[in-house]
C-alpha cells in the first residue's frame, strides 16, 4: 500500500493518505483531477472494481464529499478517493464510461442529493422517488419528521413514547 | 454472449449511437410491466420490458417501491437506536446488516469483541447464508415450474428457523449482534439439534438433486440462459455466487477473512459455464458447503464465556471522527456498510452496500436483451436480488 501511495504522489496532487486498515486508506482529490486520478486506478494500478459511490453532506462546511471506493481484488486493497463539491454548485463529471454501473450510483446522487453528473445515461429519470417536489431527501437540511408531520395527518389515538426515555429506564434504571 | 445484433441488423431500426428506434404506435412492439406485483420478480421491484414478438428488446430496472429511507432515518438515531432498525435492510438475510453495522462501529470506536462473540457471530452469519440460500433455491425452481422443490426447501428453512428461535428468540430478525458482542451463546442441546436439522437439509438436498438438477426440463430451460462473460464481472460490479460461476474465485471470506473464517477449512467453489443452470448448481454446492462449515464451527466455538465487550452508556455513546467500509459475503455476494463519524453521538452517514444494486439494475438491464419472455422470471431469479437493499 505504501508503495502505491508514493507512486501515486509522484504523479498526482493528493492529500495525505488516511490509513484505516494496512488494506484500506482514505485519499482526497481535487474535484478536476479526481477522473483522470480515478481511471489511472483502474487502468494502470488494478482497482478494477467500483465497490461504491456515495455522498456526505457537510452541511456546517457548505460541502459534499463524494466517496468513490475502489478495489484491488488481487493485492486485496481498499482505495476511498475523495472529493469535495461545493454544496451551492453540486456538480461533478460523470464515471460512466468506466463502470455500467456506475450510472446507477449518479442517478441516485442526482435524486437523493442534488449532485448533478452531466452527460451520465438517464441522469434526470426518477430512480427512487416518483414526483418528489421537495429538496433532494438525503440533504441534511431535509427534515424527514418535520416532512412527515406536515404531509401525513396524525392517527386518532396514537402514542408516541420518547425511546431514548424508555431505554434509559430499562438499560441504566440507577441513572 | 450472443451477438445481439446478429438477427436483428435491420430491424428495429437504428439511430446513429446503435440504439434501437422504438416507436410504439408503430403496434410492431409490445410493453410488459413484471411487476411490482408478480409472482415471477424478486419482492417489489417491477421490469419495463419492449418485446418484440416474444423476446425481449429493451428492459429497465424499476426500484421505489420499498423505499424506506434507512440510510436518512439512521443519521437522526443513536448509534444503538440504529442496530434494531438495520436489519429490515434485507429480510431473507437481516444478520449481514448487523454484523457490518456494528463492525463499522466497533472498528471507529476501538472496541474488541469477545473471542466468544465472533465464533458466535460466525455461526449465526452461515446460518444466515444458508436459510437464504433454502429460501432461494425455492424461487429459482417454482420460477420454471418446480413448486414442490420450493416447499420442500422452505420446509427445511423453517427447522434453521427453529435453530434461530432457539438462539435469540427471533426467526425472522434476530438482532443477536449489538455493537460490542452478541445477546448470548447456545443454549443446552443445541448441537444435537443443530445436527439433526443438517441432516435433514442432507437428506432433502438429495431429493431436490433427482427432482430438479436431474430434470431435463429445468437442464432445457436453463442451460445456456443469461451467460455472464467473466469480463462483465468488474464492468458490472458483479460479486458472489454470480461471480463465481462465471470463474473469478471472489468470496470475501477468502479474500478479506473477518471473524473465525480463518480457522475454518474450506475452498472458494467457482464454475465456468456460467450461465442460470451452472449458478444454481453452484448454489447447491454452497448449502452444502455452508452445512459443513457449520459443523466445523460447532465443534470449534466455545459454549461458554464473555460474549459481550465493556461498552459505554450507550445512550451517551460519543465515536470519534472517522470512516470506514465493512464487507462481508452474503449469499449474494458483497455486502457492506460505509459508515461516517463526525464525532458526536450519531452517525454522519451510513452507506449500505448491497450486491444487488449493481445485479438487479446493470447487470440485468443488460442480460434480459434477447431474452424470451417465458425466461426473464428464471433469469431475474438467477441472479439472486433483494430489491430492499437497493433502495435502502
Amino acid at each position: 500500500m505504501k508503495a502505491l501511495i508514493k507512486r501515486l504522489k509522484q504523479k498526482f496532487n493528493i492529500s495525505d493518505p488516511m490509513y484505516q486498515r494496512d488494506n484500506e486508506v482514505f485519499i482526497t482529490v481535487k474535484k478536476e483531477d479526481a477522473v483522470s486520478f480515478i481511471t489511472h486506478m483502474n487502468k494502470v494500478e488494478g482497482f478494477t472494481h467500483l465497490v461504491l459511490l456515495t455522498a456526505v453532506d457537510w452541511l456546517e462546511d457548505g460541502k459534499f464529499q463524494l466517496t468513490y471506493l475502489l478495489n484491488n481484488n488481487m493485492e486485496k486493497m481498499d482505495v476511498g478517493v475523495q472529493v469535495f463539491l461545493d454544496r451551492e454548485q453540486a456538480e461533478m463529471e460523470s464515471i460512466h464510461h468506466l463502470w455500467k454501473q456506475a450510472p446507477t450510483y449518479q442517478r441516485e446522487l442526482k435524486e437523493m442529493f442534488g449532485i448533478d453528473f452531466p452527460g451520465s445515461p438517464r441522469i434526470d429519470e426518477p430512480f427512487i422517488l416518483e414526483g418528489w417536489q421537495e429538496i433532494p431527501p438525503y440533504r441534511r437540511d431535509f427534515d424527514t419528521k418535520a416532512y412527515t408531520e406536515e404531509t401525513y395527518f396524525p392517527r386518532p389515538g396514537r402514542k408516541t413514547h420518547d425511546p431514548a426515555e424508555y431505554m434509559k429506564q430499562k438499560l441504566y434504571p440507577e441513572e | 454472449m450472443a451477438d445481439i445484433n446478429k438477427y436483428r441488423d435491420k430491424f428495429p431500426d437504428k439511430n446513429p449511437d446503435g440504439t434501437n428506434i422504438i416507436d410504439m404506435e408503430s403496434q410492431k412492439f409490445i410493453k410488459i410491466w413484471q411487476g411490482p406485483q408478480h409472482p415471477g420478480i424478486t419482492g417489489n421491484m417491477s421490469l419495463e420490458l419492449i418485446m418484440q414478438g416474444d423476446e425481449v428488446l429493451e428492459c429497465k430496472t424499476h426500484v421505489g417501491y420499498l423505499h424506506r429511507g434507512f440510510e436518512k432515518l439512521m443519521e437522526r438515531r443513536l448509534f444503538i437506536q440504529n442496530f434494531p432498525l438495520c436489519v429490515r435492510i434485507a429480510v431473507p438475510e437481516p444478520d449481514f446488516n448487523e454484523y457490518c453495522y456494528a463492525a463499522t462501529l466497533e472498528e471507529l470506536a476501538g472496541i474488541k469483541i469477545p473471542d466468544a462473540a465472533e465464533w458466535m457471530r460466525t455461526l449465526i452469519l452461515e446460518m444466515s447464508r444458508l436459510t437464504s440460500f433454502l429460501m432461494h433455491l425455492g424461487g429459482q425452481a417454482g420460477a420454471f415450474g418446480l413448486g414442490v422443490v420450493a416447499q420442500w426447501s422452505n420446509y427445511v428453512r423453517d427447522l434453521m428457523l427453529d435453530r434461530f428461535e432457539e438462539i435469540s428468540g427471533g426467526r425472522i430478525y434476530r438482532m443477536h449482534m449489538p455493537p460490542g458482542g452478541v445477546r448470548g451463546l447456545t443454549p443446552d442441546g443445541f448441537e444435537a439439534r443443530m445436527e439433526e436439522t443438517l441432516r435433514t437439509i442432507e437428506s432433502t438436498m438429495r431429493d431436490i438433486d433427482k427432482t430438479m438438477f436431474d430434470n431435463a426440463i429445468f437442464k432445457r430451460r436453463t442451460v445456456g440462459l443469461g451467460y455472464i462473460d467473466p469480463a462483465m464481472v468488474d464492468e458490472y460490479g458483479v460479486t458472489g455466487p454470480n461471480a463465481r460461476a462465471a470463474g473469478i474465485p471472489k468470496d470475501v471470506r477468502k479474500d478479506y477473512p473477518y471473524l473465525k473464517y480463518p480457522e475454518l477449512d474450506f475452498d472458494v467453489i467457482t464454475a465456468t459455464e456460467s450461465d442460470v443452470y451452472t449458478r444454481t448448481v453452484l448454489r447447491r454446492e454452497e448449502i452444502l458447503l455452508s452445512v459443513d462449515l457449520i459443523r466445523q464451527i460447532m465443534v470449534k466455538m466455545p459454549k461458554s464465556g464473555e460474549y459481550m465487550a465493556k461498552m459505554p452508556n450507550v445512550l451517551h455513546w460519543k465515536i470519534p471522527k472517522g470512516e470506514t467500509y465493512i464487507r462481508a459475503e452474503c449469499t449474494r455476494g458483497e455486502y457492506g456498510y460505509y459508515t461516517v463519524t463526525d464525532g458526536s453521538g450519531y452517525p454522519r452517514r451510513v452507506n449500505v452496500r448491497g450486491p444487488s444494486y449493481t445485479h438487479a439494475v446493470a447487470l440485468m438491464e443488460r442480460l434480459a436483451i434477447d431474452c424470451n419472455i417465458a425466461d426473464t422470471a428464471g433469469l431475474m431469479l438467477s441472479l439472486h436480488t433483494y430489491p430492499p437493499e437497493i433502495e435502502r
